[in-house]
């Protein structure tokens, strides 16, 4: 009975192809013609699997993850957005979420009424909001555009409103995910000391969902490691980080997937190749590399193209790249099919990546998906490692054309 | 000690947890205040704009169907007959597309923050109901330039009348609100669902010139007592037919709960599909 968040066996299904913009009636009545007896719910997903943990009063817990662990799910549910499918969550207190601030802004409303209307959707009274209004106002800086309509404020002080009202709530129980990553980087600076001030002279319980190790080593003590909708390890912040750098590394240079023929297409196997076509993991960052894909269609795929996410540190994405030169979705033929991808040198800096790769038709579908194909770009024969002394604290190392002239 | 909070599959959806809605109270009246403040931000009428549709559809109704058409409206002025409908009818289907919209209107909140969600449709009725508040006054001054005295029976009728408007807005929205989040189709159809309503209601037309089988269609419509009844009292009719009043809030009461148990039922997965 001492814990203030209690989640026990908790689940959550979601369907996919359920996840299209949205359907109208004819959709769902010409799926019915066209398959009156067939039920169609055998593409269902586990976004989380039987998660159980508590946490006490006061503790502050850091969630990370790789994307589409169940991260943000598991806020969800707990801000009780979206309902479970099994299990329960028990909550001592009140919740309040920074899942994203600026919730139920209006552009057309000055900041003072904004502040009134978003307080009161995150579930301030009007007398709170009153009471707590000046300061508000301070912690944001914007108190000369009260009452202009926030549609004219520049986006860093339409943050600084926004992220403002959220964090002078007093929960009981405050979910934050990743609102840190947004701003610049003093508003970042404040963010994070409220956040600490909030766990140090307040003493609340704090879920923290980031991307940010720093930050979660910094404000956390305790860690929840969550993959493919379970928690793998849970414990002391430190401990889980660097068991989860660490097994990002090891990753081998090819990855091979097991046919399964109820899939329209599927991917057999990824590798990455060196500038030789040699199956290696660690490419030298002044040479090209390659990234191998290797697709089977089993039954003609109408409207696709391959996309490939890079991360850094897991789940940093970095960018992704949506089919070829002609961004054009493409017609596949069932059949067998390789695909190079070139990766120029000189495009990351030394250091671990991972990619996932995907036969989609963006924002339709999925067709199939696979992650967790590591890399390491090392820095060993390049004269321009002397700059940077071997250790890369960037991601990117296009070199840019200078042109210097005595003027 | 603070309320222990329990999350579960699929809520708890049949009984609707009143003393929630009640904590959440001032978020009707901050919806409510939104919609208004956002419906007249950068006009130059701003409010006054209430008052231009049913004076407008009056004056238009009054010229094709009282002058040219000579529909007959129970001995009373035809524009002063039209206007008492309009007031009530265009509540309604205010109130009624208002809360249709409201869920996929709100789609960003509803995906961020929990409240209970019946707030949403519930408030588009309130804020329907200030613009009837605005329209109603206009409809006694009406009354008063064309020489009548409503009847004083008005005072504990009117909350009546309310109540079957607002139970078939709310009762109807709700459902078309959580049938919109699925089916998108609902924008489309909602339009001529509230245009074939206004001929199946005794606004522009009597019940009393109806006389066959149609009667009854007319009679099963909660809003044809409301209007019928409005009618007879602002001009201090002596015997207005609470029968009708009567059918009307046999009906709206089931249809009120249809639509509450569906929003409830659905009310889980709005995140998720919306």
């Amino acid at each position: 009975m001492d814990s203030i968040v209690e989640v026990n066996k908790l689940s959550k299904k979601y369907r996919l192809g359920g996840q299209q913009p949205y359907l109208t009636l004819r959709d769902t009545l010409a799926e019915l013609v066209r398959h009156p007896i067939i039920k169609r719910d055998n593409h269902e997903f586990w976004a989380l699997r039987d998660v159980t943990f508590r946490v006490a009063p006061g503790e502050v817990v850091g969630i990370i993850g790789r994307n589409g662990a169940g991260k943000s799910t598991l806020l969800k549910i707990i801000s009780r957005i979206t309902c479970p499918t099994a299990g329960d969550v028990r909550l001592q207190g009140n919740v309040s979420s920074l899942l994203e601030v600026g919730t139920g802004f209006s552009p057309e409303l000055t900041g003072r009424e904004n502040i009134f209307l978003n307080g009161a959707i995150l579930g301030m009274s009007r007398s709170e909001i009153r009471r707590r209004f000046d300061a508000i106002v301070d912690f944001a800086e914007t108190e000369k555009f009260l009452d202009t309509p926030v549609k004219y404020y520049s986006s860093g002080m339409y943050m600084r409103l926004a992220f403002s009202v959220a964090a002078h709530l007093e929960p009981d129980i405050l979910l934050v995910d990743e609102v840190l990553a947004v701003g610049d980087a003093e508003f970042q600076k404040k963010c994070l000391g409220k956040m600490e001030e909030v766990r140090n002279r307040q003493g609340r319980t704090i879920l923290f969902v980031s991307h940010n190790m720093k930050t979660i080593e910094q404000l956390c003590s305790r860690c929840l490691l969550i993959d493919k909708g379970k928690i793998v390890m849970d414990g002391d912040s430190q401990k889980v980080i660097s068991h989860y750098l660490n097994k990002q590394k090891i990753q081998s240079s090819a990855m091979l997937f097991p046919v399964d023929k109820n899939k329209i297409a599927q991917i057999t196997k990824i590798a990455i190749l060196n500038s030789k076509y040699q199956s290696r993991s660690e490419v030298p960052i002044s040479e090209d590399f390659y990234i191998n894909i290797e697709m089977r269609v089993n039954h003609r795929v109408k409207k696709a193209l391959i996309s490939i996410y890079f991360y850094s540190q897991g789940d940093l994405l970095l960018f992704s790249t949506e089919g070829d030169h002609s961004g054009q979705l493409l017609s596949y033929p069932a059949g067998k099919y390789k695909t190079m991808v070139r990766i120029p040198a000189f495009l990351f800096e030394s250091g671990n990546y991972t990619i996932d790769v995907a036969i989609q038709n963006p924002g339709v579908e999925i067709i199939d998906k696979v992650s967790e194909i590591g890399f390491e770009v090392l820095n060993q024969d390049n004269p321009r490692s002397l700059l940077i002394n071997g250790v890369a604290h960037d991601k990117i190392a296009v070199i840019l054309d200078y042109e210097t002239k005595k003027s | 000690m603070t309320k222990e909070i329990v999350i579960k599959p699929n809520g708890s959806f049949l009984d609707v947890d009143l003393r929630e809605i009640w904590r959440y109270r001032e978020l009707f009246y901050i919806f409510a205040w939104r919609d208004i403040k956002l419906r007249y931000k950068q006009t130059v009428l701003g409010i006054i704009w209430v008052l231009f549709q049913p004076l407008v559809s009056t004056g238009i109704f009054s010229i094709f169907f009282g002058k040219i058409a000579k529909i007959p409206s129970d001995n009373l002025p035809y524009p002063l007959f039209v206007l008492a409908g309009l007031v009530i009818w265009n509540f309604f289907s205010s109130a009624l597309s208002a809360s249709s919209q409201s869920l996929i209107g709100n789609e960003g909140i509803i995906k961020k923050v929990y409240f209970p969600r019946l707030i949403l449709p519930i408030s588009s009725v309130v804020t329907a109901g200030v613009d009837f508040f605005i329209t109603f006054l206009v409809l006694l001054v009406a009354v008063v330039y064309f020489g009548y005295l409503p009847s004083l029976l008005i005072l504990p009728v009117l909350p009546v009348l309310l109540i079957i408007t607002i139970l078939m807005a709310s009762g109807l929205g709700m459902f078309m609100a959580s049938l919109n989040v699925k089916y998108r189709d609902v924008r489309f159809i909602l339009p001529f669902f509230i245009q074939i309503g206004l001929f199946v209601t005794p606004v522009i037309y009597p019940l009393s010139i109806i006389y066959d089988w149609r009667k009854w269609f007319l009679i099963i419509n909660p809003l044809t007592g409301v209007i019928e009844t409005l009618r007879a009292l602002i001009v201090g009719r002596a015997q207005p037919d609470f029968s009708l009043l009567i059918i009307g809030l046999i009906v709206s009461i089931p249809v009120f709960c249809f639509g509450l148990f569906y929003f409830r039922r659905t009310e889980a997965y709005f995140a998720d599909i919306a």
